[in-house]
């Protein structure tokens, strides 16, 4: 391998002696784009990127497909095996090397009743630009009436790929080829690690953009047909510092205990669970939340979601090194018959996999909790809030009408007005300067970003000093919520009936992302009363009150929780703001919706809250008892 | 035929006899059959064998007459339904434009789309002829066993009058790309000959080897009038790979030779003669222009032995193309099969001598049908064409470029984003199939014609070949996945209202029908008190109630 740039020129070839159809397709790298609200509009039109200008340094896959002997062509079939163009490494080449003897054994096969891509990522701007470019051509192509000047323009390096006399070849190879309608897709590669054991271990990557997961039946058939067959030890992702932590075993011997209790009680109840089971399920289940909260693909499956085809990552870890000549062979024989099996199954199907599989959390390759069971812990925890909510109003409502009936009728139809059913207004237009301001904060890093060549950390200063200004010049033009005299419990049912939409709404969208919101959220709105109604309060709860409310005011705040997180996972518990900005800035170039989120729903909640806790109280009913 | 254990020259003598009977049956103009197979070398190592078999009624006044040879469930079929046209097809795999031709009469007339092809003229009323449509759909499918008969549904044909055939709204269309075709759709096929697959060329269709290949495609066409009568025509093509030993090597690569093949490779057969009843039984091996082109730049003359290829035995008659373009041109070896028996079977073949690489003439353009969009979002069906270079070599001109091409494609009404419950076809997650489109190229001809030797017979294949030549190419069918709504959801709603609603009724009897005062006076009269105590209440009283 000393010139890397013959890498595709050469796959080709080796694909185009096993007499299949193979084009390259050229692709720019993509620009980082702010498009939070892109979850809501369609893929099509953003991808279109115009190119001006030759480039000198664009990313090259290969594609090569073996259309099915006797199929019709309206499905396919898609393998992806990613490799940096730049700089191959040596596993990276026995990830090709896998693709290749997979590809080989299916140009032959008689049974294949669905066309075959075999997909080579060029990975140099990362497989998910290569793999989500290359199915943007593939279902969003752009027709330019002038298709030679683009070429010249685009692909002016063509020269070093393709040889002077190569004309007629190149034609063939640059006209994009299809292959009917994605039934699915399996990406594959070696990692660079070597794990220590005795089995070669293979890592599944299941998550897409904002939690959605591909078909639950394509994982069970990798992992049956890893374990079972190929003997791989199948994982999938997890956090390793739950995997030592002693809280959570010290949690997993009571619930053991308690299993064991209750199994000398009916012998039938299967319920104990051993310690280790329970820690890895722990760190597994919290992983795929955590993955689906974030909203961000764990890989370039996600790209294939997109399309709605159903596709699985897979990361081969050898237990071998990988000069070990015999070992790699044996390698690729089990790799090779794991994704023929794979293939074969899902060329089996005549019909989808079944529809009601896309909703779950892994708790180990394995084991799944699907939506029916995860729903009842969420939906616990927000049943109880309209209820709260109607009883503060109600209790401030019963409140009025004792100041009031203390009071001369003089005015009657004004106090109606002010002290009766149409108070809730009032917290409402606080509610709605607050949602305004979640807005245009949520916005400002669209402007911000326009600044070229500053730091991130001065990003993450203008945009706090910012939202700041905003959120001072919107109460200057509104009005104070505390100057206005709403009622604090008014506040806070308005508050909770905000999030109870929010949350209900968010879980739609991104279930695993409203499921942990709501952890901290729910307690911080139920927790959070006036500073100074705490002070009338006896010491016991007013301590504990004072603590709850202080702790979850801080983790609710975004760049707080933010930090927390990061001591928690990696040790480092140094200040930056400029990470949180760059932790943004992935969130919303990813378009994920747990931005929109954290902006629109938990913010002006934690907003609120702080109102609620710095209030007044009563001073405007003590101007009244006074008078 | 002939008893098998009869000595050599009493059978031949038999065999005469026969034949003159036939050849005065004949003479009176009354029912012919001819068979016909023609094979042809493909560039990427693979061969083409086309089976063409006809059999012709002569008209006849009354329906029910008697038939000699000719398939009496085809000529009712005619009378019965006023049949003008009629073709239907059963292929199975996609003909491939790019290496197998596209600019031929085979891939012309012969390349089919995927599934089942039917379209029909009726010399009825117009408002007769939905009906008849329906009922020929029906009668189809009992006689080719194949579901020919969802093409009865409104949705699934249409009666395109230009486009596809020029007509004054008589013809039907419909296709379904779906049908799997296999050996049940073969046999019915088989039996329409006078002598199915026990003697002639068709002896040669064995089953393993016809559906191992990469392309079968079974069709029968029909044209009857009231002058000539009823033609009916019956092809089969298939693209094999030749299963030979020396072969081996299955994937085309520079300098590789290609694979030598003999009918024998290919079907597992020789051919021990032809069908008694036929009146013509020929084999044709046909040799591509352009490797013509190629021998003739070796410097030898393409005939049928040469430098780079031999056939396995000397043909009866060497035709050459009538070409006026340029000089080059196909040629056709042609073998009279009754110059063959049993101890000296016909077995034609290629050997190749050295490695030559050619490409057959492309179509015009590659038309390339695809899908758009993803969901049920932005969804759009995109034809894309891409032009072959042979646009340049034919007329040189490269400003004024228009080509005019006729796209006939049936998009059912139903693609679209909701459906009604009983629009959804039986297995409705598999997505919903859009038939091929069939592009036309009406300025482009593709028909040969060859000289006719003998003046008292045309060979009907390549008859075939010299009319009707319009460059035609089938598109890919296309998959749709729309949403398909849980069809089990009703099943689970019906039986969780069933549950609750018996919960409910079941309590509210028990509580209404409760009369603790009249139970308790019954249980003191049972004066086993001890063991009824044992019971819950609630048991007791639902045996009660029972």
């Amino acid at each position: 391998m000393q010139c890397y740039r013959d890498m595709p020129e050469f796959i080709a070839q080796q694909m185009t002696n096993l007499g299949a159809e193979v084009y390259y397709h050229e692709f720019l790298p993509q620009s980082k784009h702010f498009h939070p609200l892109k979850f809501f509009t369609s893929t099509a039109s953003s991808m279109a990127v115009k190119p001006n200008g030759t480039y000198a340094n664009f990313g090259i896959n290969t594609i090569g497909i073996i259309r099915a002997p006797r199929g019709d062509g309206k499905e396919a079939i898609v393998l992806v095996t990613p490799y940096n163009s730049q700089r191959v490494q040596s596993n990276e080449l026995l990830s090709l090397a896998l693709g290749f003897s997979v590809f080989s054994l299916l140009s032959r096969a008689t049974w294949l009743s669905k066309d075959i891509v075999w997909l080579s990522a060029d990975s140099q701007f990362g497989e998910y630009a290569a793999v989500s470019a290359w199915l943007n051509q593939y279902h969003n192509p752009m027709f330019l009436s002038h298709p030679v000047i683009l070429d010249t323009k685009m692909y002016g390096a063509n020269k070093i790929i393709y040889g002077p006399d190569g004309t007629t070849e190149k034609a063939d190879h640059m006209s994009f080829k299809r292959a009917g309608t994605m039934a699915a897709a399996l990406i594959f590669k070696v990692g660079e690690t070597r794990k220590y054991g005795d089995r070669d271990s293979v890592t599944m990557y299941a998550e897409a953009s904002n939690g959605q997961m591909p078909n639950l039946d394509l994982l069970n058939v990798v992992h049956y047909l890893a374990v079972h067959r190929q003997g791989f030890r199948v994982n999938i992702e997890t956090f390793s510092s739950l995997l030592s932590s002693s809280w959570l075993k010290v949690i997993a011997e009571v619930f053991q205990n308690l299993g064991s209790v209750l199994r000398k009680i009916n012998p039938d109840w299967k319920l104990d669970v051993t310690v280790p089971d329970y820690v890895e399920g722990t760190a597994n289940l919290a992983n795929s939340m955590y993955n689906q909260a974030l909203g961000v693909p764990t890989g370039s499956h996600g790209a294939f979601r997109d399309y709605q085809v159903d596709a699985v990552s897979l990361e081969y870890s050898p237990a071998f090194h990988l000069r070990n000549e015999n070992a790699k062979s044996s390698f690729l024989l089990r790799g090779g018959r794991l994704t023929e099996g794979v293939v074969r199954s899902v060329n089996n199907l005549l019909e989808k996999f079944h529809q009601s599989f896309f909703l779950y959390f892994l708790a180990a390759p394995s084991k799944f909790i699907s939506v029916g069971v995860y729903m009842i812990p969420f939906a616990l925890l927000l049943a109880p809030l309209p209820v709260v909510a109607s009883a503060l109003a109600d209790d401030s409502k019963a409140k009025g009408k004792s100041v009031d009936d203390c009071k001369t009728r003089g005015d009657a139809d004004d106090l109606q007005i002010r002290g009766g059913s149409w108070k809730w207004l009032k917290s409402a237009r606080v509610l709605l300067v607050i949602q305004i301001w979640a807005v245009l904060v949520s916005l400002l890093p669209y402007y911000i970003s326009q600044i070229p060549s500053a730091m991130a950390i001065q990003y993450a200063v203008i945009w706090a000093v910012l939202s700041i200004i905003i959120l001072i010049a919107l109460y200057a033009m509104f009005g104070s919520p505390y100057c206005a005299g709403v009622e604090w419990k008014l506040l806070k049912a308005t508050m909770i009936t905000s999030i109870t939409i929010g949350l209900g709404l968010m879980s739609i969208i991104n279930f695993a992302t409203a499921q942990l919101g709501a952890l901290i959220l729910i307690p911080m709105c139920l927790f959070s009363l006036p500073l100074k109604v705490q002070l009338e309060m006896k010491l016991l709860p007013r301590t504990v009150l004072l603590a709850s409310n202080i702790l979850l005011t801080v983790l609710g705040f975004p760049p707080a929780a933010f930090l927390i997180m990061k001591g928690l996972s990696k040790g480092s518990w140094t200040l930056d703001i400029g990470e949180f900005w760059s932790w943004m800035e992935f969130l919303w170039e990813w378009s994920s919706a747990t931005y929109l989120y954290l902006f629109l729903v938990h913010l002006p909640c934690w907003l609120l809250c702080i109102h609620v806790l710095l209030h007044p109280c009563h001073p405007p009913e003590s101007k009244v008892k006074q008078e | 035929m002939a008893p098998p254990l009869s000595p050599p020259a009493l059978r031949r003598l038999l065999l005469l006899v026969l034949s003159l009977l036939i050849t005065s049956v004949a003479a009176e103009n009354v029912e012919e059959f001819t068979e016909e197979l023609l094979l042809r070398p493909l560039p990427d190592r693979k061969a083409l064998a086309h089976f063409h078999f006809r059999s012709s009624a002569p008209p006849s006044a009354a329906p029910s007459r008697h038939h000699h040879h000719f398939p009496k469930a085809i000529a009712q079929l005619v009378h019965q339904f006023h049949i003008k046209e009629l073709e239907l097809s059963f292929t199975q795999g996609r003909w491939n434009y790019e290496q197998w031709g596209g600019y031929d009469p085979m891939s012309t007339n012969y390349a089919k789309p995927p599934g089942v092809e039917l379209w029909a003229t009726f010399d009825l009323p117009l408002g007769e002829i939905d009906a008849t449509w329906k009922n020929l759909t029906h009668t189809l499918s009992g006689l080719f066993c194949a579901s020919i008969n969802f093409l009865e549904s409104s949705t699934a044909f249409s009666s395109p009058r230009w486009g596809f055939k020029l007509n004054e709204g008589n013809l039907r269309y419909g296709a379904l790309p779906r049908e799997a075709v296999c050996t049940e759709n073969l046999t019915p096929w088989l039996k329409l000959l006078p002598c199915r697959d026990k003697a002639g060329i068709a002896s040669l269709l064995y089953r393993p080897s016809v559906y191992k290949g990469y392309y079968h495609s079974q069709k029968l066409k029909l044209a009857s009038s009231k002058s000539f009568g009823i033609i009916l025509d019956q092809t089969l093509t298939v693209v094999l790979q030749p299963d030979s030993v020396r072969g081996k090597q299955l994937h085309s690569a520079d300098g590789q030779l290609q694979p030598s093949w003999s009918m024998k490779d290919l079907f597992n057969r020789k051919l021990s003669g032809k069908c008694l009843v036929s009146k013509s039984s020929r084999v044709f091996f046909e040799i591509e222009k352009n490797i013509v082109d190629k021998v003739d730049k070796s410097g030898t003359e393409a005939s049928w032995t040469n430098e780079i290829f031999v056939l396995s035995s000397a043909p009866d008659r060497v035709l050459k193309e009538i070409n006026n373009m340029d000089g080059h041109s196909s040629s056709i070896c042609e073998y009279d099969v009754s110059n063959y028996n049993e101890d000296a079977p016909l077995d034609v073949g290629v050997t190749w001598k050295l490695p030559l690489i050619w490409s057959c003439t492309p179509a015009p353009y590659h038309a390339n049908r695809f899908l758009m969009g993803s969901g049920n979002e932005r969804g759009s069906i995109s034809l894309s064409f891409i032009s072959t270079n042979m646009h340049k070599q034919l007329f040189d001109v490269s400003n004024d470029c228009s080509i005019k091409a006729v796209v006939f494609q049936v998009v059912p009404w139903y693609v679209k984003g909701f459906l009604h419950i009983d629009e959804y076809p039986p297995d409705a997650n598999q997505g919903f199939d859009i038939p091929s489109a069939l592009v036309t190229f009406p300025e482009f001809n593709s028909s040969r014609s060859y000289p006719e030797t003998d003046s008292l017979f045309v060979s009907p294949l390549l008859r075939t070949f010299k009319e009707d030549g319009v460059v035609k190419s089938y598109t890919e069918v296309l998959l749709v996945p729309l949403t398909t709504p849980d069809f089990s959801m009703p099943y689970n709603v019906i039986t969780f209202t069933c549950t609750v609603l018996a919960l409910y009724f079941g309590s509210l009897l028990n509580a209404l029908r409760r009369r603790t005062g009249e139970e308790e006076r019954e249980l003191k009269k049972a004066g086993n008190p001890t063991m009824l105590i044992c019971l819950p209440v609630y048991d007791a009283h639902i045996s009660c109630v029972i």
